[in-house]
């Protein structure tokens, strides 16, 4: 067990950090919460100088234009940016974390090497089409069809909840190729262009008063069938790779932003008195606890291989999922207890955050599915009803 | 980094999982459990147990060859420390592990060496052959032994009739004798008590991966309405919680065993504690009224759980110092750089 940076690591670390104090006082002032085309040019122009840079797709693996850095990399590079307040990957949250991955492990060269670089250089943004009016947790039910036309498939229905639809450029998208099969068997995994006739898009507004997500009607959209990942009716096993990465690393930098969060909560704390009442210290310093071994978890995960490349979803991303989603809102709610009276104002960044990280036991899978996936998989318990 | 467990650290921590299930198997562990619920504080701590946990290195593992140990560190420690905490060992372990070098005969498990650390409660005084004063800014070590005053040198001892019946405990009521036996030179009461602290968490976290597996175990073969009772819902999720608590414990526990920081270690014995402590509630209420039977092994966890939080930085000294590492380096930085 090491947890010490080898030279290479070091050497590493410290040009990031480096970097990172030269580039960051040059960014622009972020753009407003609520302004989705603002906020996805300041996320691809973040995106763009990581690329300029040699930072985008670190531990992607070389074929598929990354630089097959180990995960230990990866880990420093979450833990140096977050650290020194680069911005999120906002809009870029899909193509990065899960939609490109999943091209990376499961894509032919040709798909990679259309779609990977435009992630990479923070060029196209990416959606993802999963969850269906009647299809959320029980993803496999979903209807959206596919009615393959020579080369192409023509794709009718609606998605819901897609987070970034209004400013993507593609969505990943599952639909059903084959409806006589068992449902796990005729589902097959497409690449669209939401700019293809046919596709609109209905911003959705979330409970923070943003439209964050939107519906998508899909009418007789075109999608190539060189447009597919994966065999066809393969697409089910295909979407458990994305929602495999989407769990298991997707959120890894976020905790190190949460530490980051917590030493201002304390110092906001001192500050307004709040710090004398020892419920409250005693809470912040559950919270260092919880999140100082999430963070470990995430090293340990990435270090054990966990953290997926291809094949099944690990049973130790929900583990993470789980944890994680419910300490953040538990940081946000401590944050409040703090803030007292302020944290009735909305504009309040930590309010904001609470808002938001009331859908963090929501997307990417509930934590009561979460659960079912531990007990089920992870402790082999017969399956629930 | 390579947070792994090296092949060799497996390995150890494999021969500590024999060792103990060829030397202190459940039928040991129950007859223990009979004999001191009879003999309440008086008990006699088995003294062949204790040499035996001596002779394979538990105390001595973490001291140089040439002082007769195994020149291995802290992660090392932990492992088998968490096979003993699964096995319910006995005794004052991580006092006399930190004893090894200090007091003779700990080493080897010829002495047992129980600790206080602070004033409160000691266990296993009638048995111990030192107390380690472990309270203030130096370590002291007192004689103690058998006879109607287990400890001449402390103000007072009141026995208690104890909680867990494997850990007999004496209450130390009144303030600690600043200059009471034999100062300990040269030894750092800091480091000392890091030690101990993490040890215990690592027994804490051993106990929580067993309750966690002994409600798997009973979840899956008991059925009612016809079916496994681990096919319902509420069942399997209060199972996947104590999951996810006891491998958020292990990271924080072998993190903190690399490391050793004041936060980590505090860290890591803070959550071992509540993975403990509420592993073995869940692990209870899933054994429906077999769960509240003595003949289960579950009450025995539970309570050795409460002893242990109590111990070597109970859960609201744990925060407090969390709370105060926020404001010192916002606990985020790297400190491997
Ligand atoms: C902010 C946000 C962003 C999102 N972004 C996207 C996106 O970009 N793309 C996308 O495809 N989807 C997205 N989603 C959708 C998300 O994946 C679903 O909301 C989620 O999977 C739950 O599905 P549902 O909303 O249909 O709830 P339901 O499945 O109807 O669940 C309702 C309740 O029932 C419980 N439940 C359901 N089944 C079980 C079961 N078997 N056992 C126990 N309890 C059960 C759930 O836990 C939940 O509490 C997003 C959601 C949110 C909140």
């Amino acid at each position: 067990m090491d947890l010490t940076d080898t030279e290479d690591e070091r050497d590493f670390r410290l040009r990031l950090r480096d970097w990172l104090r030269r580039t960051l006082p040059t960014l622009p002032p972020p753009p407003p919460a609520h302004d989705w085309p603002a906020r996805r040019a300041y996320d691809c122009g973040w995106q763009r100088a990581l690329y300029d840079a040699g930072y985008a797709g670190l531990h992607w693996p070389t074929e598929a234009g990354g630089h097959g850095a180990t995960p230990a990399v990866h880990l420093i590079f979450l833990e140096e940016t977050e650290r020194a307040g680069a911005p999120y990957v906002g809009a870029n949250f899909v193509g990065l974390l899960h939609a490109g991955p999943t091209i990376a492990a499961e894509g032919t060269p040709a798909q990679r090497a259309r779609w990977l670089p435009a992630i990479l250089r923070g060029d196209e943004v990416w959606c993802q089409g999963f969850s269906e009016p009647e299809a959320g947790s029980d993803l496999a039910a979903l209807r959206t069809w596919a009615v393959r036309e020579d080369d192409t498939y023509v794709v009718t229905g609606s998605k819901i909840w897609t987070s970034h639809a209004e400013v993507a450029d593609w969505c990943e998208l599952l639909v059903r190729t084959d409806s006589a099969a068992p449902r796990h068997k005729g589902i097959s995994w497409l690449a669209m262009p939401m700019s293809a006739p046919g596709v609109t898009v209905r911003p959705l507004r979330t409970l923070a008063g943003s439209t964050e997500f939107a519906e998508l009607v899909l009418d007789r959209v075109s999608v190539p069938v060189g447009h597919r990942v994966g065999e066809e009716n393969d697409g089910w096993r295909v979407s458990m790779v994305t929602l495999s990465f989407e769990r298991g690393t997707a959120f890894a930098g976020e905790v190190v932003a949460c530490r980051r969060t917590l030493a201002d909560m304390a110092r906001t704390a001192r500050d307004n008195g709040r710090w004398d009442d020892s419920s409250l210290r005693r809470r912040l310093g559950r919270l260092n606890a919880q999140f100082t071994a999430l963070w470990r978890m995430t090293q340990w995960h990435a270090c054990a291989g966990d953290a997926p490349r291809t094949g099944a979803a690990a049973v130790s991303g929900s583990v993470f999922k789980l944890l994680y989603s419910h300490a953040r809102q538990e940081l946000y709610d401590t944050a409040a207890d703090l803030l007292g009276p302020a944290a009735l104002d909305a504009g309040h960044p930590w309010t904001a955050a609470r808002l938001s990280s009331l859908s963090y036991t929501i997307a990417a899978g509930t934590s009561q599915i979460q659960q079912n996936i531990i007990a089920e998989r992870g402790l082999g318990l017969p399956k629930g009803r | 980094m390579d947070f792994r467990p090296t092949s060799d650290q497996q390995a150890l921590r494999a021969t500590a999982r024999r060792f103990l299930a060829a030397r202190f198997p459940r039928d040991r562990l129950r007859r223990t459990v009979d004999a001191d619920a009879a003999a309440g504080a008086d008990d006699r701590l088995d003294r062949g147990l204790w040499r035996a946990l001596g002779e394979a290195g538990f105390f001595s593992l973490r001291l140089p060859e040439k002082e007769g140990g195994a020149g291995l560190g802290m992660p090392e420690a932990v492992l088998v420390f968490e096979e003993a905490g699964r096995a319910l060992v006995p005794g004052p372990m991580a006092a006399t592990h930190v004893a090894a070098g200090l007091v003779p005969g700990a080493a080897d498990g010829a002495a047992v060496v129980t600790a206080l650390d602070g004033p409160g409660v000691v266990e296993h005084l009638a048995s111990a052959d030192a107390v380690l004063l472990t309270g203030g800014p130096t370590v002291h070590v007192l004689p103690a032994g058998r006879g109607p005053r287990p400890a001449p040198d402390l103000p007072t001892t009141v026995p208690l009739r104890p909680l867990d019946p494997t850990t007999p405990l004496h209450r130390i009521p009144g303030p600690l004798p600043g200059d009471a036996g034999q100062r300990l030179t040269g030894t750092d009461a800091q480091q000392l008590r890091l030690h101990a602290t993490l040890l215990t968490a690592a027994q804490q976290l051993g106990s929580a991966a067993r309750t966690l597996d002994m409600a798997v175990e009973h979840a899956r073969n008991r059925k009612q309405f016809g079916r496994p009772i681990g096919a319902f819902q509420a069942v399997q999720h209060v199972c996947s919680r104590m999951l996810a608590r006891t491998d958020l414990a292990r990271s924080g526990v072998y993190a903190a065993s690399v490391t050793m920081t004041v936060s980590e270690v505090s860290a890591a014995k803070l959550l071992a504690d509540e993975a403990a402590v509420r592993n073995a509630r869940d692990c209870l209420q899933l054994h429906g009224g077999m769960g509240f039977s003595w003949e289960a092994d579950v009450h025995l966890h539970l309570k050795r759980a409460w002893v242990r939080r109590e111990q070597w930085q109970p859960p609201a000294q744990a925060e407090e110092l969390l709370a105060l590492a926020l404001l010192d380096d916002g606990g985020i930085a790297p400190r491997n750089v």
